[in-house]
């Protein structure tokens, strides 16, 4: 089978969905400048992209209209690259990577460009007209439970407590900071004009954040709960994209290599503790690579609630000092459909910059599951 | 010329504020201010006071949108700009030298035949253009504002002999027409009218009160809601308004009056006000003032008050606060002379003041005003009296308040002596220095109910409403109805059955109607153009399990409310103030809706563990569903909908109304309290020309599958402790209604069906304690309950 490998990571500044930069900002606009910019950078030819794969959670208004296909002609890409849009919640932009990676291990293509979006602030989280099925909701309430309940049932089972809940909010906060202090992050943000100014730093990360300040704010899902406005991730506005090529294609067109695409899993896992999906799917995808997380150099565990990233990092057996080099969601933010390409270029990025073997990048999904790559270094 | 935009310079607090009214009322302003040194932003100073409008209470801004008609500048950088301005007002720091450097910096780059202005309180006009050229003279005149612009209707204005009555004309056109003031003209003499009389009023209040060794509470209870006057009484209105502005005004009128004023006499303790300044203690926006209020070791708060004896020492104590009663404070409801002529410790400080300030502004005619009305009017809209004191004479009897200035030693003044044992207001207008009668003066096209009434009787009516005819074939719907004394406007069987005979009435021999209450005496702000269904009487009905009778009077309202709508006529709704739950769907129905600006909308029902029964769920189903900027599909208008019911949510102005869709973007807002009537007239005429009754617009609603949706945000907020138990129940049902019951999204529904829904809904809610414990909290305490 074709070797499959990413050749290059970029992303649009991260930030607070309604009160930040974004919020005027159509996603479809702010994902083509994403992507233009992956094309410069990569130098890689326009008229090779066989696909343009973009993940989004709430594919509706301006994300809507297979909007992967408008994002492609926004971005100037020539009218033979075509265009799909994935819908896999917050794993979408991941399964465009994966699904790249099968069509090249299936000789369907040879470049490929995987693209992330959501603006939380211009569709809402649930989209414009939520109308669940009453027979499941009958049969089956967590089918739709609210994340931000799913994230207490994992505090609850997994015993992780408020107090450790927010020292890990706190350290990713600091570790966010003191990148974009060291200007880890700039490499990867494209600045976007807003119409006002240029965009060019994350707006998330709370750099003077502290234990004492977290524990001040009251429970945002249950009254009497553990996970805080604090401990999850910020609605957030963003874009991402990966270009995935075929090594060959790679090599022989002298293109940068940050990572090759060793495995690739997704796992259900019980709804109502979403949180734990990247435990089974990593199990899966580690043991299709035939490693354990003691071979792991690199790991980009998604922080949609600190409860949840903390149980896997658990179960996972996951060393902290090499998750999250750079700090994760909680502190960066996490637009749904556009972290699982960030994540994923993310650890590509690190594992080249860190050194090691292998790299992780995982994620829960709303309503019960797990996704996970496993990279190696070229 | 008229009006077209404004800039304002100096964004202070009444700058910033004057500002925010102009947006209110639509209009472009540029507000300016000096470049604070050493700052980065040369515009912070603006911007900042733009921010600060944006959370102050009470709100300058009227809705969202007016706040984005401010632009912010400086001074330095943005002269320029003002060649595009009609109306510049300087509201800087009362200096003269810097406001007289101000305007001749603004003369040399304004628009020519602008005209300029200054807020000022505590500077004669002929002190501000002395030494100025004319041509800053003829477009300059002083336009003083009260604080807060938005909520306070006075505005005085002030011309110079060299002032060009056009520009006095324009001026007062743009304040009657846009920023919906009434606007008095005065004399150029110190504090013109209603500072002239309110600071006497205050000082004399403050300074008796110690006199006649009185507590501040025992003050408050006399000197306020028993008289007329604001109803947080003296000491009350000077935490309210700031105890450092006093001294300001004061010192400029000590002076600028002649040594032979009456006010010097009371001018005196300012050392208690000084201590109290001096230590932070400047009122509610400062650590507190004569009033505190703190949170005790139980967690309630708790209110203390100045110990008014200590503090004239010179020592600051607080104490526990009384609920002081006096038997004539109570009597004085039926007559004021029971408490003025009581010879009791209450009544010799009420008559202290009253006879003193009766006595102070009927010597100031003419020297502050000529018409006795304006300087009523300037009472009334500037220190909210709900009497001005010619009409409080009138009340009393001009001899009874002449012969009793004796006990206070003070001459007789010769107006007071000259008209004898007359009336100051009679059919024939009011009273002049001449003797006679001459009509009071009104801004040309209002027209007001009490001018329909004078001499006629309704043409319909009963204990909570009447209907007038108001010419050219209108007819006006005034509701009356009292809960306690007061004006609630409470809908119940009889005000339903007068709408269904006027409906029938209207529709065999009139044009067109109005709803429309006439009290004018109230502030808008205090004023009920209805709050809601009488849910008193359905409480009665429900203790007794009437359901029957419960259930018709919710089909009848229905009906009515319907009748109205689809009846050959066109019907406009005026109101004032808060139209709450039925008030409020009285209005949903109207062809037309012409609300005074100050409109408090909303529908509340499920304060009262209810929802909205006569239609208030359907008709805000369709304004949103059919609304051209909502997102597509059948559930974004259910969800905005049902956010603001299940919330009880009330609009804080009428432009706030327009954006929540209590008022439909068609419906107009008047921003001048006494034109309102006129203003809905006019619009029922016009819509009488060629009138057609509307169409019922389909429905298409989500069913159960958008129930589910809701019921999960639902039990999102009970988790989190925002909703209670009940609250989850009344919110089902609420549900039950909005997605259209059994209804499939690819059904069409009316709004029949809805209606339907609701008194189903309605009646399963009425059934339930929880609901009826509620009704019975707000009917008893007027708190509502969270069960």
């Amino acid at each position: 089978m074709t070797n499959v490998v990413i050749v290059g990571y970029a992303r649009s500044a991260f930030v607070p969905a309604k009160k930040g930069s974004f919020a005027r900002v159509r996603p479809d606009e702010l994902a083509a400048e994403v992507v233009r910019a992956l094309i410069t950078r990569t130098g890689v030819k326009p008229e090779d992209i066989e696909d343009v794969i973009t993940g989004c959670a709430f594919p509706e208004a301006e994300q809507g209209f297979n909007v992967a296909r408008l994002i492609s002609l926004l971005a100037d890409l020539p009218i033979s690259a075509a265009g799909q849009t994935v819908n896999r919640f917050c794993g979408s932009s991941m399964s465009s990577i994966h699904i790249a990676a099968g069509a090249i291990g299936m000789n369907a293509g040879e470049v490929f460009v995987c693209v992330g979006i959501e603006s939380m602030s211009r569709i809402p989280m649930g989209g414009y007209n939520p109308m669940p099925s009453p027979a499941l909701y009958a049969k089956f309430p967590a089918a739709y439970m609210g994340m931000g309940d799913t994230a207490e049932n994992v505090a609850t089972r997994w015993q992780i407590t408020r107090a450790e809940q927010e020292a890990f909010a706190v350290a990713s906060h600091q570790k966010a900071a003191a990148a974009q202090k060291a200007g880890r992050l700039a490499d990867e943000i494209v600045p976007v004009s807003n119409g006002k100014m240029m965009v060019t730093q994350d707006e998330c990360i709370r750099a003077d954040t502290s234990a004492e300040a977290l524990a001040g704010l009251k429970p945002a899902f249950s009254q009497n709960g553990t996970v805080t406005a604090g401990t999850s991730s910020p609605l957030t506005d963003g874009a991402s994209a990966v270009l995935v090529c075929a090594e060959d294609y790679a090599v022989k067109h002298g293109l940068p290599m940050l990572a090759r695409i060793k495995s690739i899993a997704v796992a259900g896992c019980a709804p109502d503790i979403m949180g734990i999906g990247p435990v089974a799917a990593s199990r899966k995808a580690m043991a299709r690579a035939g490693i354990t997380s003691k071979d792991l150099s690199v790991v980009e565990l998604n922080e949609a609630f600190a409860s949840q990233a903390m149980a896997c990092m658990k179960d996972l057996e996951l060393d902290p000092a090499i998750v999250n080099f750079d700090g994760g969601a909680i502190a960066l933010g996490h637009p749904l459909g556009a972290t699982g390409a960030r994540i994923t270029g993310k650890a590509a990025a690190v594992l080249q910059r860190e050194g090691g073997k292998y790299a992780l990048a995982t994620q829960c999904i709303g309503g019960g599951q797990g996704i996970a790559t496993v990279l190696e270094a070229i | 010329m008229a009006i077209k935009s404004v800039a304002v310079i100096g964004a202070g607090v009444m700058g910033a504020s004057i500002a925010a009214h102009v947006a209110n009322a639509g209009c472009k302003v540029l507000l300016l201010d000096i470049v604070k040194p050493g700052a980065a932003n040369r515009n912070a100073i603006a911007e900042g006071a733009i921010e600060k409008l944006r959370k102050m209470d009470p709100a300058p801004l009227m809705g969202s949108k007016a706040v984005r008609l401010i632009t912010p500048g400086n001074i330095e950088d943005d002269l320029g700009k003002l060649a595009e301005v009609d109306w510049i007002v300087e509201a800087v720091i009362e200096r003269l030298d810097i406001k007289q450097d101000l305007y001749r910096k603004l003369d040399a780059v304004r628009k020519a035949g602008s005209v300029l202005s200054s807020n000022t309180s505590t500077i004669p006009l002929k002190e501000l253009t002395a030494g100025l050229p004319d041509s800053i003279c003829q477009d300059f005149c002083i336009t003083h504002f009260f604080n807060p612009p938005r909520y306070m209707r006075l505005l005085e204005v002030v011309g110079g002999p060299k002032t060009r009555p056009e520009a006095l004309a324009a001026i007062s056109k743009f304040a009657d027409l846009a920023l919906g003031k009434s606007v008095v003209m005065c004399n150029d003499t110190p504090g013109f009218i209603a500072n002239r009389i309110g600071s006497y009023w205050i000082q004399s209040a403050m300074v008796l009160a110690l006199e006649h060794g009185l507590e501040i509470e025992e003050a408050d209870v006399i000197m306020g809601k028993p008289l007329g006057f604001p109803s947080t009484g003296i000491f009350g209105l000077l935490d309210l308004v700031g105890i450092d502005l006093g001294p300001h005004v004061n010192a400029s009128l000590a002076r600028l009056l002649p040594s032979t004023d009456a006010f010097h006499a009371m001018n005196r303790d300012t050392a208690m006000i000084n201590t109290m300044i001096a230590q932070g203690y400047t009122g509610n926006k400062g650590k507190g003032g004569f009033y505190r209020s703190a949170r005790g070791a139980d967690g309630k708060r708790q209110k203390s008050a100045l110990n008014l004896k200590a503090a004239a020492a010179g020592t600051l104590e607080w104490r526990p606060a009384m609920k002081p009663e006096f038997a004539e404070v109570k009597e004085a409801r039926e007559d004021l002379k029971k408490l003025l002529g009581a010879g009791s410790k209450a009544g010799k400080y009420a008559w202290g003041v009253v006879g003193r300030v009766l006595a102070y502004a009927a010597s100031l005619v003419p020297e502050i005003a000529t018409d006795i009305a304006d300087i009523d009017e300037a009472m009334r809209l500037g220190y909210t009296w709900k009497f001005g004191p010619f009409e409080l004479i009138d009340m009393l009897g001009a001899a009874w308040v002449a012969k009793n200035l004796a006990s206070l030693n003070i001459a007789v003044p010769p107006l007071l002596a000259k008209i004898g044992d007359g009336k100051f207001y009679t059919d024939a207008g009011q009273y002049t220095l001449e003797g006679k009668y001459k009509p009071i003066r009104r801004p040309e096209g209002v027209i007001l109910l009490e001018d329909f009434k004078r001499g006629k009787k309704p043409v319909l009516g009963n204990k909570n409403a009447s209907v007038w005819d108001i010419g050219d074939g209108v007819l006006c719907f005034e509701m009356h109805a009292q809960v306690r004394g007061v004006m609630r406007n409470m809908i119940d069987g009889d005000t339903i059955a007068l709408i269904e005979k006027t409906t029938a009435l209207v529709a065999k021999s009139y044009k067109a109607l109005v709803i429309y209450d006439d009290v004018l005496r109230e502030q808008p702000q205090k004023t009920n153009f209805s709050q809601g269904a009488n849910i008193g009487l359905v409480q009665l009905a429900a203790n007794i399990r009437m359901w029957g009778t419960i259930e018709k009077g919710t089909k009848q309202g229905q009906a009515a409310y319907l009748g109205l709508r689809y009846a050959p006529f066109p019907v406009v709704a005026a109101p004032v103030g808060l139209a709450l739950g039925g008030g409020c769907e009285l209005l949903l129905h109207a062809d037309h809706v012409q609300a005074y600006a100050e409109s408090y909308i909303g529908l509340v029902e499920v304060g009262v563990g209810l929802i909205p029964g006569w239609g208030g769920c359907a008709t805000m189903l369709t304004r949103w569903q059919h609304a051209k900027e909502m997102p597509k599909g059948p559930m974004p208008a259910v969800g905005r909908v049902f956010e603001m019911i299940s919330t009880a949510t009330v609009s804080k102005s009428a432009a706030e109304a327009k954006e929540l869709m209590f008022l439909k973007p068609s419906d107009g807002i008047t921003m001048n309290r006494y034109r309102l009537l006129a203003d809905a007239k006019a619009k029922a005429l016009e819509l009488a020309a060629n009138y057609t009754a509307p169409e019922a617009k389909p429905l298409q609603l989500p069913g159960a599958s958008g129930r589910v949706g809701l019921k999960m945000a639902v039990e999102g907020f009970h988790k989190r402790g925002i909703a209670t138990d009940h609250d989850v129940t009344v919110s089902d049902h609420l549900a039950m209604v909005l997605t259209g019951g059994t209804a499939d999204i690819v059904d069409v529904l009316g709004e029949k069906d809805v209606m339907d829904l609701e008194s189903q809904a309605f009646m399963a809610l009425i059934r339930t304690k929880e609901s009826l414990a509620r009704i019975k909290s707000i009917v008893d305490t007027g708190r509502p309950l969270r069960n």
